[in-house]
């Protein structure tokens, strides 16, 4: 019996195959065109051959902000992959009102970037919370410039990066906890084995598998950050302009009357291969996680 | 969350159908793998353990909120910190409405949102119910293509997709902003992965019956993946909501703004005080939030049924 007739599937895709088309496969070989021509937005431009990935290379907005978002990277993945494991196990269990708290876990996950950098913002003005509460404690007597030192506003963007991601992650974490073996932790705990022993010997191989994919995500998402520091540090990156990031970059070339499409291609096509280098460590590592079962 | 255990082992028929290795046992649901007897001494821990881990995730929030309620009378960089107001206003708030049009630019990201989740629904469930449910030639090919384009960062192809919306007259405008999101290839896949988890024979029965394709995705396979569905529609919203960077690309003239791309000129722009720019933050983020919170059953209970994103 015939489910359907040939055309259908091709009918009812459509709109998704447009999608495809248009807005993913598209862009995707026009951004690697471009990045060879000097295309600006008004003026049009014409094939340079490798011109632009020369200029990349010679950038030292680039060697910032490759240096900001490794700096991102080597903060984020470790405390990100681990926080949120914390968190979900702290949620797992269905006490009273244990609703309301994974919902409120999840708020800085819901509002936007633009709206939480904003509120980070005033909190680390130089006479805003944080510095009143720290120079009430006495913990310092200078104001600490958390947003005009080049480092601190990285380090703040950082915070504030954590602190947004912590529900999100929580919530991967959550439904892989419910696959870790209860068995395993009883028996251990009879073996007298406790809770950090058992956390570390028994949950986090359970969860494995979602760790190392989180680590990539957000070894990823750190290369992708754009509205943290855009706010924090203003549109062109701090006091001295040195708290870009890559995105930062892209944006800062295309924008403007007459932006530069080709460079900011060009800079689009690197971001592209940073952000494979991760992607490429996890199906390196399903293989060999295959073979060895 | 007020998961039943009834629909706890439904959950679990459908897992194990699907194949996943995440078989969850009703039992041992909700029980933690670490702190497993209940004393009072360990629940008081927990609890002040969510009660730190609360502050600090709403705390900035509720900060935001308070400098939002300040009068101008009142010193808001005092070292004596004040989280209570002590003459709450809603004085900011119309201030932000004189300095910028909020209203409108509300409106705006509300349209966008509204357009996103339509699309998103359609496209999505359309493309994968077919991807899952049809057997036609190329289907391997085309679902590879889908999921190739999932290691494609947005902001990568975002230039390229600039020029294409500008050359299309689009530049500075709402539509501009909507078009490239409007189907997701995530949700795309999604949508397939949920449909692949109805049982074979139901659908062979109805094809039996005498129900099309249509008829048989809208009684067959919807209900069975409603939450998914709904985790999809309130990511696509709050995504649509939430989008910086592209709307800060497309759009220039500052009456057509959305509003984070608006909040983002009233901080330091047009306005230098953290009384007005609180009061614009809590009103891009309070809708949003409201939202959230009328559909967090929907959501945590579709994100159980395995809708999650990557």
């Amino acid at each position: 019996m015939r489910s359907h007739r040939f055309y259908t599937p091709w009918l009812l895709m459509l709109p998704a195959l447009v999608w495809l088309g248009l807005f993913s496969v598209w862009p995707a070989i026009n951004t690697v065109t471009l990045s060879f021509t000097n295309v600006h937005q008004l003026t049009g431009g014409h094939f340079i051959g490798l011109k632009n990935y020369w200029l990349l290379w010679h950038d030292p907005h680039i060697r910032d902000a490759v240096l900001n978002t490794i700096v991102f990277m080597v903060i984020c993945v470790p405390l990100l992959t681990l926080l949120p494991l914390l968190l979900a196990l702290l949620v797992q269990r269905n006490i009273r009102g244990i609703a309301f708290f994974r919902t409120a876990f999840y708020f800085p996950v819901i509002a936007s970037a633009v709206t939480v950098a904003l509120i980070w913002k005033w909190m680390l003005d130089d006479r805003g919370l944080f510095n009143n509460l720290l120079q009430t404690m006495g913990f310092v007597h200078k104001t600490v410039p958390f947003l005009t030192d080049r480092w601190l506003l990285l380090l703040s963007a950082i915070a504030l990066t954590v602190w947004k991601g912590l529900g999100y992650y929580m919530l991967l974490y959550m439904s892989a906890l419910g696959s870790v073996r209860r068995d395993l932790h009883e028996a251990a705990a009879v073996d007298g084995a406790g809770t950090v022993r058992r956390f570390w010997s028994i949950t986090v191989p359970g969860v494995r598998g979602t760790m190392i994919l989180i680590s990539v995500l957000i070894a990823v998402n750190a290369m992708r950050v754009f509205s943290e520091l855009y706010i924090l540090g203003g549109a062109t990156g701090g006091v001295g302009g040195q708290d870009v990031s890559i995105v930062m970059l892209v944006q800062q070339a295309a924008s403007g009357s007459d932006g530069r499409l080709g460079y900011a291609s060009a800079i689009s096509v690197f971001l592209f291969f940073l952000t494979a280098i991760p992607l490429l460590f996890l199906t390196r590592l399903n293989k060999n996680s295959q073979e060895e079962s | 969350m007020t998961a039943t255990t009834a629909e706890d082992s439904r959950e679990d028929r459908k897992r194990r159908v699907r194949g996943t290795a995440a078989v969850r046992h009703p039992d041992r649901k909700g029980r933690s793998p670490i702190f497993d007897a209940p004393t009072p001494h360990g629940l008081f821990f927990r609890y002040l353990a969510l009660i730190i881990v609360l502050l600090i995730s709403i705390g900035p929030m509720l900060w935001e909120l308070s400098t939002s309620l300040k009068s101008k009378a009142e010193d808001v960089y005092t070292q004596n910190i004040q989280l209570l107001p002590h003459h709450p206003t809603l004085g900011n708030y119309g201030e932000v409405q004189n300095t910028i049009p909020v209203w409108h630019f509300a409106l705006n990201s509300l349209t966008v949102a509204v357009i996103n989740v339509t699309g998103n629904v359609i496209g999505a469930t359309l493309a994968g119910y077919v991807l899952a449910r049809l057997k036609f030639k190329g289907r391997k090919l085309l679902l590879g293509v889908f999921v190739a384009t999932l290691i494609l960062p947005a902001e990568v192809t975002i230039i390229s997709k600039f020029q294409m919306i500008t050359s299309m007259g689009l530049g500075n405008s709402i539509l501009g902003v909507c078009l490239p999101d409007m189907i997701a290839m995530t949700n795309v896949l999604l949508m397939r992965n949920a449909f692949m988890a109805l049982p074979r024979e139901v659908e062979e029965a109805a094809i039996i019956d005498g129900a099309n394709v249509l008829q048989r995705m809208r009684y067959v396979g919807l209900p069975s993946v409603k939450g998914v569905l709904s985790v999809i529609s309130i990511f696509a919203f709050i995504g649509a909501w939430d989008d910086f960077l592209w709307p800060l690309l497309v759009l220039q003239s500052p009456d057509k703004l959305t509003l984070t791309v608006g909040l983002s000129y009233l901080n330091g722009q047009w306005s230098h005080d953290p009384r007005t720019i609180a009061a614009g933050t809590m009103m891009a983020l309070l809708p949003i939030l409201a939202l959230f919170l009328i559909l967090q059953r929907y959501f945590f209970r579709g994100v159980a049924q395995g809708a999650i994103k990557g």
